[in-house]
């Protein structure tokens, strides 16, 4: 068991590693830095002085090494565009986030358990079908797509929520619902799959057989033993809607995590973006890696896989 | 396995009956506990806006929303009058020229910061000299760099000295100098002033989250001489919404009150509610299509006047205005025609002649056109219709669309071919702002002639209003006579609004809340 969490935790930071690199030289490719923190008006010898000023002029070798060694200390760096520390910078809109992903985790589990279990119950019926078909939609729709629809149909067709903004708990639910019906479809599948196990296992036969009422065999029953897997996915799918919240913070104003991640990229702002790209894959290797220990801990047959 | 699972299915539909009756009770209270909305019932304009300034000290940022909150929360020494252009005292109640590189400026009396402090030479005198010290980092050095020193002569009397004679120094310190308290400024510089903006202008800030929001209230104290109207409107909120569908379905729904930027195709659809006013005003930018003839360029075709006075009336400018780029006006020298010293007066202009440009083609031995690279980095429809003009007379242009930066840094490195180039002059109506950025032998010249050179040098060094206007215009008829470029045109920008609100739209792009009003 130590051998295989070593293994996973060593994979990990070169994921976490690759992934920044790979960041880093993106940024690079859409055009000089310095140009365009110098700005429009800016001449050649503002620019230089950026350039000196950041240290664009070195290697970009060299610039990669000197930021990973200070993150290593602990040294996020400054802001070149908010002039403010990048930690301090990211602490203060990470809760937004937070409650985001939280949100569209809880929102995403609150349709998918039920339509997963309906669509068990009445498999291949058009039940089934119908949700089958809640689930392509949800994963095939872009997710900006659905955003200004559900904006059309709440608040300008209805009046019933604001457009944006992260004021009030009004202004999370259609973010949320956004984010939330993306990442649903999976756990969707998951749980019709696992209950249509459970529900021809033996023991729910024997439970019905008690005279147990129908929906205690259900939701006693079935469900809590169909729902594991998806314990393990909602791991790994938060990591994923913290990510996802780019696109959704932009479209909704929500001052977050996502949102300066976008500022950030469309200012040049490296140290910014560099830290943001890293956290988030952090926190999604981390989660994967739970994942992966908490179902190696629970099936000895993963640790030899 | 079958009948196991239909035995489940009555007592189920009792369940979800259940809870879509929750789902109805949910999205009730939702309806009912709406946030207070911006708009005329609460004096709120609501203004949403799609970048947000890194810091609202006017200083330390290049956006144009920093330019806007800046003319509202700060004063300028000097006020230029947006309908006529004439310069009025401000802060300064008069000035004079003393020498070539000296100004002086008698101040007014009696004015108060937005925190209570006075107004005086010691204002003046602190920010100028902080701003104009490279050291400090202001971001849009061409705004400060031509001060040498401010020093002060009295409580009110003050003399601003430049490092070479600059006439267009009245223009910045009419548009981008504000004043800070000085008191305020050297405790908290400029973070604290990002954090809690302090100025004297018509509207104060009540509340700055970064990233998120500004809300600014009436100066109900703001001076009775200012050349800017007393301010009417109760409390303006900024929000900082990236996503531009966002901002539409923003006013739409009455959640904001003002936009503006907003595309033409989209604007017009917004015509038609009847809740919104759509205005378009003029602005200060310029379009033209810039040709690299410098030595090495990709395209040594572009090196025969012929080939570019062919391109010069292959483009049907006139039809481009009026079906894609909505309002503007049509341009004829490389400037913004309101600056001091753009003129189109003996300039060549070049008519929509495809059969002479064709002609002329032939002349230069093209009498199938050529290939060429035409890059671009915004207004992608207008560049996509001149290359079907080029297209039409056999110059085969292949579009290159990409970020502002790298289209720059391929020009200067001699890589560019045809560029559509766009320039806002900073907002300086000076024409020092806009023609020798790129035919003054600077890094973003790509013809680099001599003579052009020389007369724009001259022209931005000498005082005397005449003079200037005369080696302008040499270097403008040149500029025209060798087709070094094709002007275009200035660009338009589209306002959304509430019909409630009463505003006006200027060729400056500045939203001028102090003139702003209920219906």
């Amino acid at each position: 068991m130590l051998a295989y969490i070593t293994k996973r935790l060593g994979l990990a930071v070169l994921v976490a590693l690759t992934v920044s690199i790979l960041a880093f030289m993106l940024l690079y490719l859409s055009g000089d830095p310095a140009l365009a923190i110098a700005g429009e008006g800016a001449r050649q010898a503002d620019i230089d002085m950026v350039r000196k000023t950041y240290g664009f002029d070195q290697p970009i070798i060299v610039q990669f090494g000197n930021w990973l060694l200070k993150i290593v200390q602990g040294d996020l760096g400054q802001s070149i565009y908010f002039k403010t520390d990048v930690g301090k910078l990211i602490f203060t809109k990470l809760e937004t986030t937070l409650l985001l992903a939280i949100y569209a985790l809880a929102f995403a589990l609150v349709i998918s358990v039920p339509l997963g279990v309906l669509a068990a119950i009445y498999k291949n019926s058009w039940i089934d079908r119908l949700c089958l078909a809640v689930a392509v939609v949800g994963q095939a729709m872009p997710n900006f797509f659905f955003a200004l629809i559900l904006i059309m149909l709440f608040s300008i067709t209805w009046r019933m929520l604001p457009v944006s903004g992260s004021d009030t708990w009004q202004h999370f639910v259609m973010p949320a619902i956004t984010l939330g019906y993306y990442a649903a479809p999976a756990f969707m599948r998951l749980i019709r799959a696992g209950m249509i196990e459970v529900l021809s296992a033996d023991y729910i036969r024997t439970a019905r057989a008690k005279g147990l009422p129908t929906r205690s065999v259900i939701f006693k029953h079935a469900l809590r033993n169909a729902i594991v897997p998806v314990v393990a996915l909602a791991a790994v799918q938060l990591g994923f809607l913290l990510g996802g919240s780019v696109v959704i913070e932009t479209i909704f104003a929500l001052d977050g995590l996502g949102y300066l991640a976008y500022q950030s990229i469309t200012h040049k702002d490296f140290p910014v973006t560099q830290v943001i790209v890293l956290l988030l894959s952090v926190i999604y290797i981390l989660l994967t890696l739970a994942s992966d220990i908490a179902n190696a801990w629970l099936d000895p047959r993963i640790r030899v896989a | 396995m079958k009948n196991s699972s239909t035995a489940f299915k009555a007592p189920l539909a009792k369940f979800s009956l259940r809870s879509g009756l929750l789902a109805c009770a949910l999205a009730a209270t939702v309806a009912f506990a709406l946030p207070a909305h911006a708009g005329k019932k609460n004096d709120t304009l609501g203004f949403a806006y799609d970048q947000t300034p890194e810091n609202i000290d006017p200083y330390f940022n290049n956006v144009r929303i920093g330019v806007i909150i800046a003319a509202n929360v700060w004063d300028t020494l000097v006020y230029r009058d947006p309908n006529t252009n004439e310069y009025k005292g401000q802060l300064a109640k008069s000035w004079k020229q003393v020498d070539d590189r000296t100004l002086e400026f008698d101040l007014r009396e009696g004015i108060k910061f937005h925190n209570g402090e006075e107004f005086d030479a010691d204002s003046v005198v602190y920010t100028l000299n902080y701003v104009s010290n490279p050291a400090n980092k202001a971001t849009t050095q061409a705004n400060v760099r031509w001060i040498e020193k401010a020093e002060k002569l009295d409580k009110y009397k003050v003399r601003i000295i430049m490092k070479e004679p600059f006439p267009a120094a009245i223009d910045y310190l009419a548009t981008t100098v504000a004043i800070h308290p000085a008191k305020y400024y050297q405790e908290v510089g400029p973070t604290g002033m990002n954090l809690k903006p302090v100025g004297s202008g018509p509207y104060k800030v009540i509340e700055h989250i970064p990233g998120k929001s500004l809300t600014l209230e009436r100066n109900k104290d703001y001076f009775k001489d200012s050349p800017k109207a007393q301010p009417t409107i109760g409390k303006v909120r900024i929000r900082f919404i990236p996503d531009r569908q966002t901002q539409m379905a923003e006013v739409m729904s009455g959640g904001e009150d003002f936009i503006m930027h907003v595309p033409k195709d989209q604007a017009e659809k917004l015509k038609s509610l009847p809740q919104l006013q759509v205005e378009s005003g003029n602005t200060m930018r310029i379009v033209f299509l810039q040709m690299n003839t410098r030595e090495g360029t990709p395209a040594p075709q572009l090196n025969d006047i012929r080939v570019r006075r062919a391109i010069a009336h292959a483009i049907d400018r006139e039809s481009i205005l009026k079906n894609i780029v909505g309002g503007g006006q049509i341009i004829n020298s490389i400037c913004t025609p309101s600056q001091v010293g753009c003129t189109s007066e003996g300039v060549t202009t070049y008519k929509y002649d495809p059969a002479l440009a064709k002609k002329l083609l032939a002349e230069a031995g093209f009498p199938n056109g050529f290939e060429v690279d035409i890059m671009a980095y915004r207004e992608r429809q207008q560049t996509e219709a001149m290359i079907n003009y080029l297209n039409a007379v056999g110059i085969k242009a292949k579009l290159s669309f990409m970020q502002y930066a790298a289209m720059r840094d391929l020009a200067r490195a001699n890589k560019t071919s045809l560029t559509h180039q766009t320039w806002g002059s900073n907002l300086v109506n000076d024409l020092s702002a806009s023609t020798p950025v790129y035919f003054g032998g600077g890094s973003d010249d790509v013809s680099r002639n001599p003579e052009v050179i020389k007369l724009l040098n001259e022209g931005d060094n000498s005082v005397e209003l005449k003079k200037r206007q005369e080696l302008y215009q040499k270097a403008l008829a040149i500029i025209a006579d060798q087709a070094y470029a094709v002007p275009l045109w200035s660009l338009p920008v589209y306002y959304v609004a509430n019909k409630d609100v009463k505003f006006k739209p200027y060729h400056d792009e500045l939203v001028r809340f102090w003139e702003m009003s209920w219906k």
